[in-house]
């Protein structure tokens, strides 16, 4: 991520070191992840202390400092898809994909994240990668689902 | 878009796009919620775009996108007016026949409408079918008759009139003493009396005062909000500036999801569109009144859906909690006072203003008044969003509307409240939904997430699902929170796993009541609720795992 487009980032903010958390959220949902020369520049920009920034960059589960794979895989384990079984359904993932919640594949094909209820009770258990939610979803099925993401 | 200059001016422009519309031109109302969104009904609204053009319909058919209808169970759903036959779980290959027979033949398909699954009856309209027909839905009801994109079909159904009512007919005491004597009471999860919280904030010293929308809804199952504030924001919009009006606020924030475009963008547009009308900003429809929101997203972590923490999330730190004996009413965003509502609290406003509090407590019970919604989830036919009127029973609300328990299953448990609630089992169905009286049994109402659970629900791997979350919640600044929701949960996976010791129960309750004393937050103050929930109730389950040294999970 090239400083023009966190500069362009900050200045929609005002520069104000306020927006610290909307700014970082911004940088996230563009680049998936948040670099550590981002971090110095929204410091530098923004005024704000390096260690304030890590500090919330790293309380929330939402930032990552790591890089994130091509496709995020998301497994909603909120209370009605797991009484409706989210827990086989995420088991099955795990044991396609090798990884664990909150990890990223070595060959970065895949992340994989779970928990918050996204609202969308009526279609659990669900996965959603990339956005586009697979809903009512068998562990039979999952392995057909992700082929097609490469 | 025209500034409005005063509540005449308003009305000339609400009689302006009434008579420019025709009550029995045909509408297609088709939901675009998120539930039916994820079920691809952006590619049904393309097809019924495509085929009116097709067509050459445009000016004789009319297509809404709108907010979540409720009945997301059976989504992708779309209502047509001005006859209001709903059609289900519609496909993009069924929409050249939708126009054709229905909207222009006025034909009922019948492969398209609702069958109930125990009688075989079939219902083609929305007063008609069970799930919609046994609901009040003073709120969500207007979903699918307006565009939420759309600031002039929010005034073609009275939007705003509230707004003015109270600016140039209503003192700023007498609109809190109309709020106070309808008892309105907070929909976020306190049950609070707005009205008492909104004098307390107008009362307390200083000039600058601050209004909030809680949007945050961060409970897992709670989805209505976001039903709400999605698909009609200007409602809860007009119900917030009434407020500062009444509190003598000239700031708001609304505080929301950052995982919903749709949420987001749709409060966008409305702000801009209030805006340019001169609902919103300074000298608001020439009554000399200011007003400004500006929106903060949250970042996804339960804990700054509460009061203090969502206040600092808004000053731009993190969402720590602080305690709670410095009222954020007198010192909230910058210790300036600041008067937080939930989305569905602001959205009760405008009614209770237009209607009087006389006609608000004609609805619900003693002490619970006007309507709730709740979200239904879990193991019930119906999933969806649910507007009843306080006092409904449970079992109402799980039969009647919600159709049941799937596959033939018993009900064994509802659950209110998510990690903070409680659950109550078969016996109390006939409990109304009443603050109170759901307090009382050890399952509040909460921010009104309702969990239906199953005969083969194991109400301790319930507990351990509910205190997992939460220690993966917890903010970590306190200790009795941190240390006592991880230990509690270690002992219910324990005897849930079969490993359970004689004394496990006796020393789940005494965490819990050091916990409970000693946190900083609701959140480690209430966390063994649904512990202590289920050993009121389901005492049975936990002895038997550590008897039967049986492995649940
Ligand atoms: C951990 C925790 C999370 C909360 N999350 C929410 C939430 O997501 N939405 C909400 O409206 N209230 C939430 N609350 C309640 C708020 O603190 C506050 O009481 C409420 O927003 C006040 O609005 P009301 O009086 O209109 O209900 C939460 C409380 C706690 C302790
Ligand atoms: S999302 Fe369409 S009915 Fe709820």
């Amino acid at each position: 991520m090239d400083n023009a487009r966190i500069d362009r980032i900050i200045d929609k903010h005002q520069g104000e070191a306020s927006s610290l958390i909307q700014v970082l959220l911004e940088i996230q949902s563009e680049n998936h992840w948040l670099p550590k020369e981002a971090l110095e520049r929204v410091s530098e920009k923004l005024q704000v202390p390096l260690t304030r920034i890590r500090h919330i960059a790293t309380f929330y589960k939402t930032f990552s400092l790591i890089p994130k794979g091509r496709h995020e895989i998301h497994v909603c384990t909120g209370s009605s898809c797991h009484v409706r079984g989210a827990t086989r359904l995420l088991d099955t993932v795990q044991d396609l994909i090798g990884i664990r919640p909150g990890e990223t594949s070595s060959d970065l094909r895949f992340s994989l994240e779970t928990g918050n209820c996204l609202g969308c009770c009526a279609l659990g258990p669900e996965i959603v990668v990339d956005g586009k939610h697979h809903s009512k979803i068998a562990p039979d099925n999952v392995e057909d689902v992700l082929k097609d993401y490469d | 878009m025209p500034r409005i200059n005063s509540a005449t001016e308003l009305e000339e422009l609400r009689k302006g796009i009434l008579s420019k519309r025709d009550p029995n031109k045909p509408c297609i109302a088709i939901c675009a919620g998120t539930g039916c969104l994820a079920l691809g009904n952006d590619r049904v609204i393309s097809a019924f775009e495509e085929e009116v053009k097709k067509q050459t319909l445009e000016a004789k058919v009319d297509i809404r996108a709108t907010g979540c209808h409720g009945f997301c169970e059976k989504g992708p759903n779309i209502i047509i007016y001005p006859e209001e036959i709903c059609y289900i779980e519609v496909t993009p290959e069924d929409v050249p026949e939708i126009v054709s027979q229905t909207v222009l033949g006025k034909e009922v398909i019948d492969r398209l409408i609702y069958t109930d699954p125990n009688t075989g009856e079939k219902a083609a309209h929305q007063s008609e079918i069970p799930f919609y027909k046994n609901q009040m839905r003073h709120l969500i009801g207007n979903n699918s008759k307006i565009d939420p994109k759309s600031i002039d079909e929010y005034l073609a159904l009275g939007g705003y009139s509230a707004l003015s009512k109270s600016l140039f007919e209503m003192s700023p005491e007498q609109v809190l003493e109309e709020i106070k004597k309808a008892n309105l009471r907070g929909r976020g999860g306190g049950g609070f009396p707005a009205g008492l919280k909104w004098e307390t904030a107008r009362n307390a010293p200083g000039e600058e005062k601050y209004v909030i929308v809680n949007g945050h809804e961060g409970e897992p199952g709670a989805f209505m909000d976001r039903a709400l504030f999605t698909g009609n924001p200007h409602s809860v919009l007009e119900g917030l500036i009434i407020g500062a009006y009444a509190i003598g606020s000239h700031q708001g924030f609304i505080y929301t999801r950052h995982d919903s475009p749709q949420l987001r963008n749709n409060i966008a547009v409305a702000l801009t569109q209030a805006e340019e009308y001169g609902l919103l900003g300074e000298n608001i429809l020439g009554s000399g009144f200011n007003f400004n929101v500006e929106v903060h997203l949250d970042i996804g972590i339960f804990v700054s859906g509460e009061s203090s923490a969502l206040m600092r999330s808004i000053e731009g730190k993190n969402p720590e909690p602080r305690p709670k004996y410095i009222r954020t009413s007198v010192s909230g965003i910058w210790e300036k006072p600041s008067n937080l509502n939930n989305v569905e609290t602001w959205a009760n406003v405008p009614q209770i203003i237009n209607r009087g509090s006389e006609w608000y407590t004609s609805i619900g019970t003693e002490r619970s008044k006007g309507t709730k919604l709740i979200s239904l989830s879990g193991n019930i036919v119906n999933t969806g969003v649910v507007e009843v009127p306080f006092g409904t029973t449970l079992r109402e609300i799980v039969y009647d509307i919600g159709g049941g328990i799937p596959n033939g299953k018993k009900l064994k448990a509802v659950h209110f409240g998510g990690p903070m609630g409680g659950s109550i089992p078969e016996s109390l169905l006939d409990t109304p939904l009443d603050f109170d009286e759901l307090a009382k049994l050890g399952a509040p109402i909460g921010a009104g997430g309702m969990f239906v659970l199953d005969e083969d629900t194991n109400m301790v791997d319930v507990t351990r699902f509910f205190l997992n979350f939460l220690t993966n919640e917890s903010c970590g600044k306190c200790v009795p929170c941190r240390e006592g929701i991880r230990q509690m949960l270690k002992i219910v996976t324990n005897i849930s796993e079969g490993k359970g010791r004689e004394g496990d129960i006796e020393l789940l309750e005494e965490i819990s009541e050091v916990a409970g004393a000693a946190s900083l937050c609701a959140l480690g103050k209430t966390a063994s609720d649904p512990l202590l929930s289920t050993l009121r109730y389901f005492r049975d389950e936990y002895e038997a795992n550590i008897k039967e040294k049986k492995c649940r999970a």
